[in-house]
């Protein structure tokens, strides 16, 4: 059952990303990457991590992707022109990337001692323990300061999100406060 | 059947993640258009996630998912302050176009 479901979401997985770097119009590209990031949710859960694969589903594949499919809308995105790209690029990129590819996959098939991954095992075993109580409890007990740290990060991009994207022409207080800085 | 009870090793998942990745980076050099290069970045943070997961599956150290969701949060804030980017670019240069937004200089 295991080996169906990750060869089934790896192959959605897989189909998505390539996907992405073929469609021409970036709606097209933003829903192959919605449908990446829910079945890395449905890989999440199959690796014992509930709380993550919601939170991927509510963050990425909810929050972030209606973003980025507003953004498109927004700024009326058509389709991209190919061109060439820059010679550094091909020349560079493209081996580097093949190095990596080798490199990576080199380490993670010779790494001796990765287990294998059995459904309905999560990171404990014990009677009355939960992925979900041993998450929470190191989160908001001994991480708790980071926790907040986090939050204030995003109220800090909120804002910038906002004086960024003011209009600049709208003679409002936004763009002013931009010119004094 | 024993096919059904089959375990999958770890190792094709960090496989899969290394795959992801790499298309993540292939796809920043490929792509023309702004707002696809920034979601090829976010396909290259999900597939960092992954094998995070996985190692965490590993050591059964729960560390490792919360690092995953402080990089969720982490990420979330990074798409909302570069699509404002890409929303003021596009206001100054009037396109989308990585070839022509070549200059820092407006």
């Amino acid at each position: 059952m295991h080996l169906i479901l990750f060869f089934l979401f790896a192959g959605f997985c897989l189909a998505g990303a390539i996907n992405l770097l073929l469609q021409t119009h970036p709606i097209n590209s933003a829903l192959s990457l919605i449908v990446v990031m829910t079945s890395l949710a449905v890989l999440y859960l199959l690796l014992g991590a509930e709380f993550l694969a919601i939170a991927q589903i509510i963050v990425y594949a909810g929050a972030v992707m209606v973003l980025f499919t507003f953004v498109v809308m927004l700024l009326n995105a058509g389709r991209e022109e190919r061109t060439l790209g820059s010679r550094a690029a091909s020349r560079v990129g493209f081996p580097a990337v093949v190095a990596l590819f080798a490199v990576l996959s080199t380490i993670l098939l010779r790494a001796q001692g990765l287990g294998s991954a059995h459904l309905g095992q999560g990171l404990t075993n014990a009677p009355g323990q939960s992925n979900l109580v041993l998450l929470s409890q190191v989160l908001f007990h001994e991480l708790l300061l980071p926790f907040e740290v986090t939050s204030v990060l995003i109220l800090i991009a909120i804002l910038g999100a906002v004086a960024l994207a003011h209009a600049e022409g709208s003679k409002t207080g936004g763009s002013e406060r931009m010119a004094e800085k | 059947m024993s096919f059904l009870q089959h375990d999958v090793p770890l190792s094709w998942y960090l496989l899969l993640s290394a795959v992801l990745f790499s298309l993540g980076v292939i796809g920043f050099l490929i792509k023309r258009n702004l707002i696809t290069v920034f979601m090829s970045i976010e396909l290259m943070l999900n597939a960092v996630n992954l094998s995070f997961v996985a190692f965490a599956y590993q050591w059964h150290e729960v560390r490792g998912q919360i690092f995953v969701f402080f990089v969720m949060m982490v990420a979330a804030a990074e798409a909302a302050v570069g699509l404002a980017i890409i929303i003021a670019v596009f206001r100054a240069r009037a396109t989308l176009a990585v070839d022509r937004i070549d200059l820092m200089k407006l």
